[in-house]
Order: C-alpha cells, then structure tokens, then sequence
C-alpha cells in the first residue's frame, strides 16, 4: 500500500475548512432549512397531525384555518401534511440520483483526465453530446422510454449529471496532472488506479464536494419540474411539484393556499441547497 | 484560420452522430416493443404484429438505425405514432414559434442582464450590487412553473392585463401574436436573469482589477472611455459563452412555459410526444434541440473569436476548441 506523501497536510486543511464552513451565516441558514426538511421527511405524520392521504371531500377547498394551518385542497386532504410529507420522495431522489452522477462521474473524469489521449477524446465528445440537451429533455426521453419510477428517476439523473461531473473532474485532475508528487507515487511503484484515487483524488474532493452542492440544487429544480409535468413522482403520493400540478386549475377560482405553499417549499429547498453551495464555493477557494 | 474552422465544424457533426446515437438508443432500444406500447397489454399479439410491421419496428436495429439517420438528411424525421402523418412538417412550425418566444425572452434579458450586473460590479458590495445579486439568484432558482403560475393568477386573473394563452389564433397580426407572448416570455427572463447578470459581474469585476484597466486610469483616460474601451470589452466576452450554453437550459424551460400557457412550440410538441409516447416524434424534437444547442454554441465560439484578438491568434495556432463555459443546463 502506498503511502500519500502530503499525508498530514490535507486532514487538518479540511478541519480548518469545516471549521471557517461552520462560522458563515449562510451555512447556517441554508443547514437549518434542510435540516428542518429532513426531519419533516423522517417523521412525516407524526408531525402533520393529519394523513396526506385521507380525503374529505366535504371539507374540500377550505382556506387556511385554525384546523388545517394550510388549508385543504380539493379533496380534502390537508395542505400542511402533504406539504411535510411531500419532501419525502425529492429527499431520497435528488441525494441519491446526485450521488450516482457524482460517483460515475469522478471516476470517468479521473481516467479522462490521467489517461488523456484517445480515451479523453471520445469521452469528451460524449460528454459535449449529452451536454447539448437540456437536462428536463434527456430526463423526459429517457424516463419516457423506462417508464416514470423512483429507480428510473434516480438511473435517469445520476446519467444526466454523470457528465457534467466528469467534466469539472476532469478539469482538476489535468491542474494536478504535472504535478511532482505524481512521478514520486509512481516510483514508489503505484498503478494507475492507485496513484488517482490514492494521490489525486484526496487532493479533487474539494472540487467535487462543490460540484456536488452544485447538482444537488439542479436536481431538485429537475425533479420537482419533471412531477410537475407528470413525468416524476407519482400521485397520490405526496409531491410539492406534482401537488402544484394538481391544482393550480383552480388558483383563478382563489384557492390559492393548495398551490403557494408547495411553491414556497420547492423554492426554501433549492435556496437553502444553494446557500450552503455558495458558502463552501467561498470557503474552498479561500 | 480555416483549418481551425473545419476541425471546429467536424467536432460538431461528430458530437451530432453521438448525439443521434443516444437519442435512438431511448427512444427505439428502451422502450421494447413499440406496437406492444401504443397498443396495451391487452391487444391480440397479431395486432401488435402487423401494427410493428407497418411501423416498420420489425426490422433489426441497425437497419431501423441507418434509415432513420438516412431519413433525417433528406429531411425525413419519421412517422408519428400517434398522427400517423410525417413528423418533420410538425416540427418545423413548433421549432419556429419556439424561436419567436425566445428571442422575445432574449432580447429583454441580454441587455438587463449585462446591464445589472455590470451596475453591481462596478457598486460593489453596496446596497445596489446586494439587491442585484440576491434578486437574480432568487429569480434563477425558482422553477418556471412557479414563477409562471404567479404570473397568470396576477396579470391574466387578478388584473386580467394580459392573456392567459400564448397562442393569439391563426392569422394573427404581429402585434396580437406580441401581446400574447409577453406573459410567457417573464418566467424565462426571471430565470435567464440571474445567469446572466452573475457572469456580467464576475467579468467586470475582474477586467475592473486588471492591470491594463489601472494603466488606462493612471494614463488619465476619462472614466466613461475606460469603462466602456477597456473593462465592458473585455468583461462581456465570457458572457457571450454563457448566453450561448443558456440557449440549451431555455429550451429546456420552454417545455414548462409552452405547457404552461398551451403555445405551440418545440417544447409542447416534445410534452406531448412524451405523454402519448410517440417516438418518433419525441426523436424528432429531441434531436431539433440537440441541433439548435450546437449551432448556437458553434455561433457564440466563432464570435468569440471574431471579438477577441487573443483568442484568435491561438484559433489560427490550433490549440483547442475555443473556449467553453458552464452549461447550467
């Protein structure tokens, strides 16, 4: 087994990196609304008071109340349960789909990058040839063709952003390649796959810890558009895109509240994903 | 010059085949039988037979592939499953309303974008830059079908200003045909807005700390002829890249908004041919915007190179492809 040769150095530059994470405000903000939502997607109805299933059709469309602090929509469920429980799916989804990318990706860009030549060209080709799609359009194509589940979701975006990630991996690697720690791992008789994920991958997981971040926000945008258009998660499920979806006919009959509160969950998630990107984006590049 | 042209154009209709690669791969390979699929679990399987038979999904794959990549050279985009007409005579008007709606977004964007952010920057870290900054990142987050649906409830229901569909009828005058897209065009610009003004800024606060803009100063130039000769010239540049990268996210956004508002563009032809799993069709508009992305991008590189003395020496020298930004697509 070979030995890094900065072996100390980069554990206690990654504590003094959570350490400066840790005292930004927008962090903080952006680590407590997800926290918040992560709770709501573990404990779900035991939160909500109410089942995001159970209809009463009399009591359809009431508007916010002492009762059903959301109101309810037009079946009668109550706005506030599928609202908590409705980031249930997106929150296994998107980390999920995001890591897959993440995973394939660094390993593509990693050998894209180490190996170049040949390998480089083709892949990178590749690359530009899902790039020139819009992720909702590759994700309809391919969801399409599999037949919309949380498998297919998951398959279809860890594929899309495969990549985009590659890419950004590939980049960093080639800003490491020349290198001298790389030639010494080498003549201390490392492989190939040895001297990247033992030399040069410690040294990218800043990059790729962002980029992460980065996906994670579009993920979320991806998933919450393709159940909005009915292409993601499926009802009665609850779902902030697909509940949107279900009733905004009736926002210009007033019932508002079955469609903002979705809305406005939707848009605290992708904030909260983006202020914590954007805080370790400051913090990595300082 | 032109050897960089030509390897530039071949790595295009390279990334093109790869593209229509993928693309037949989900959409005939995937998805199995496709008289089995139109069909229903339910059908005699001698329907489904000669159903495949007459779509000609019997044949082997590489045969379907090769006519179908030939069929697309003579303009030939396939049968559609569910119209049983020709595809490509109803893509070309949904491609051309599409347009319509997005250059209409653009030409509102572009400037404003710019504009913004090159106001933040040279405000930066004031009050001005902050509420430039935060609005755009809070506009770009936002899905289209949220920000879309605000819209219609206030302009189209609540004050009833503007029309809540995008489609001013047949033989509409330009003019009617403009009112009826002002609506859908503002969730494309809130989202595009944000994009657009961050990388304006970046740039200009980067050309603002350069050394030839400090020499421009110390020299006694004017500030308006600094600005507008030395930083705005060499800031916007990156810009144009991403205003090319963004042609593929806002046709993505179009398939949202066009639903959104029933307009008969590319992106409500690609909603459809999904929900009907027509693909044929959705091949067909998958594709079109595969061929609108590299175009525009192959655009944005060429002015690039046309603007940026730099870059055109190292184009003439061969090097690379031109410079690429971050597809937030």
């Amino acid at each position: 087994m070979t030995q890094t040769v900065t072996p100390v150095a980069v554990p206690a530059r990654a504590t003094a990196r959570w350490r400066l994470l840790a005292r930004k405000p927008t962090f903080l903000i952006g680590a407590a609304i997800l926290s918040l939502w992560i709770v709501c997607a573990i404990f779900g109805e035991s939160i909500a008071g109410y089942s995001p299933l159970s209809q009463s059709l009399l009591a359809a469309n009431t508007g916010p109340s002492a009762a059903h602090w959301f109101g309810t929509d037009q079946l009668g469920r109550d706005v506030l349960a599928r609202v908590i429980t409705g980031s249930r799916d997106i929150l296994v989804i998107t980390p999920l789909a995001t890591l897959l990318g993440t995973l394939c990706g660094t390993v593509l860009g990693l050998a894209m990058g180490y190996f170049g030549g040949a390998l480089d060209l083709i892949a990178s080709r590749i690359v530009e040839a899902v790039l020139a799609l819009p992720s909702v359009i590759v994700a309809f194509l391919f969801i399409v063709a599999l037949g919309p589940s949380t498998v297919s979701l998951i398959i279809v975006i860890g594929f899309i952003f495969t990549p985009l990630i590659a890419r950004t991996v590939r980049a960093a690697v080639l800003a490491e390649r020349d290198l001298d720690y790389l030639p010494a791992a080498r003549l201390l008789g490392a492989g190939a796959w040895s001297v990247m994920l033992v030399e040069i991958l410690p040294n990218v997981l800043p990059a790729i810890l962002v980029e992460f971040s980065v996906r994670l926000g579009y993920a979320i945008f991806t998933v919450a558009t393709l159940s909005f258009l009915g292409f993601g998660i499926q009802p009665p499920t609850p779902d902030w895109g697909a509940d949107i979806a279900a009733n905004y006919g009736v926002l210009a009959a007033g019932y508002w509240w079955e469609t903002l509160f979705p809305a406005l969950a939707i848009a605290s998630l992708i904030v909260a994903v983006n202020l914590i990107t954007d805080s370790m984006e400051q913090v990595m590049s300082s | 010059m032109a050897a960089f042209l030509l390897r530039r154009f071949g790595l295009m209709l390279l990334t093109l085949w790869l593209l229509s690669l993928i693309v037949f791969f989900a959409g005939q390979v995937l998805p199995g039988d496709p008289g089995r699929a139109i069909l229903g679990p339910l059908a005699a399987q001698s329907a489904v037979h000669s159903l495949d038979v007459q779509l000609g999904v019997d044949r082997p794959l590489l045969t379907r592939y090769f006519s179908w990549l030939g069929g697309i050279f003579h303009g030939d985009l396939g049968l559609s499953y569910s119209f049983r007409s020709a595809v490509a005579p109803l893509v070309w008007p949904a491609l051309f309303n599409s347009l319509k709606l997005a250059a209409l977004a653009f030409v509102v964007v572009v400037p404003l974008g710019i504009g913004g952010g090159v106001l933040a920057a040279l405000r930066a870290g004031r009050l001005t830059d902050r509420v430039i900054s935060v609005t755009g990142l809070t506009l770009a987050t936002v899905p289209e079908f949220v920000s879309g649906i605000v819209i219609i409830v206030l302009f189209a229901v609540t004050w009833k200003v503007l029309p809540v569909t995008a489609a001013a009828g047949p033989g509409a005058s330009a003019g009617a045909q403009f009112h009826h897209l002002i609506l859908p065009a503002i969730p494309l610009i809130f989202v595009l807005f944000g994009y657009f003004a961050r990388m304006a800024r970046a740039g200009t606060i980067d050309a603002l700390a350069a050394d030839y803009t400090r020499t421009a100063v110390l020299k006694g130039l004017p500030r308006r002829t600094v600005l507008l000769r030395h930083v705005l010239r060499n800031s916007l540049l990156p810009t144009i890249t991403v205003i090319a990268t963004q042609t593929g996210y806002l046709i993505g956004g179009l398939v949202v908004v066009e639903t959104l508002f029933n307009y008969q563009g590319i992106g409500l032809l690609i909603f459809n041919a999904a929900k009907s799993k027509d693909f044929p069709m959705l091949m067909a508009g998958v594709l079109t915007v595969g061929v609108v992305y590299s175009v525009a991008t192959l655009g944005a590189d060429l002015l690039l190179i046309a603007l940026s003395p730099r870059l055109r020496a190292s184009a003439i020298g061969d090097t690379g492809t031109g410079p690429k930004g971050g597809g937030a697509a």
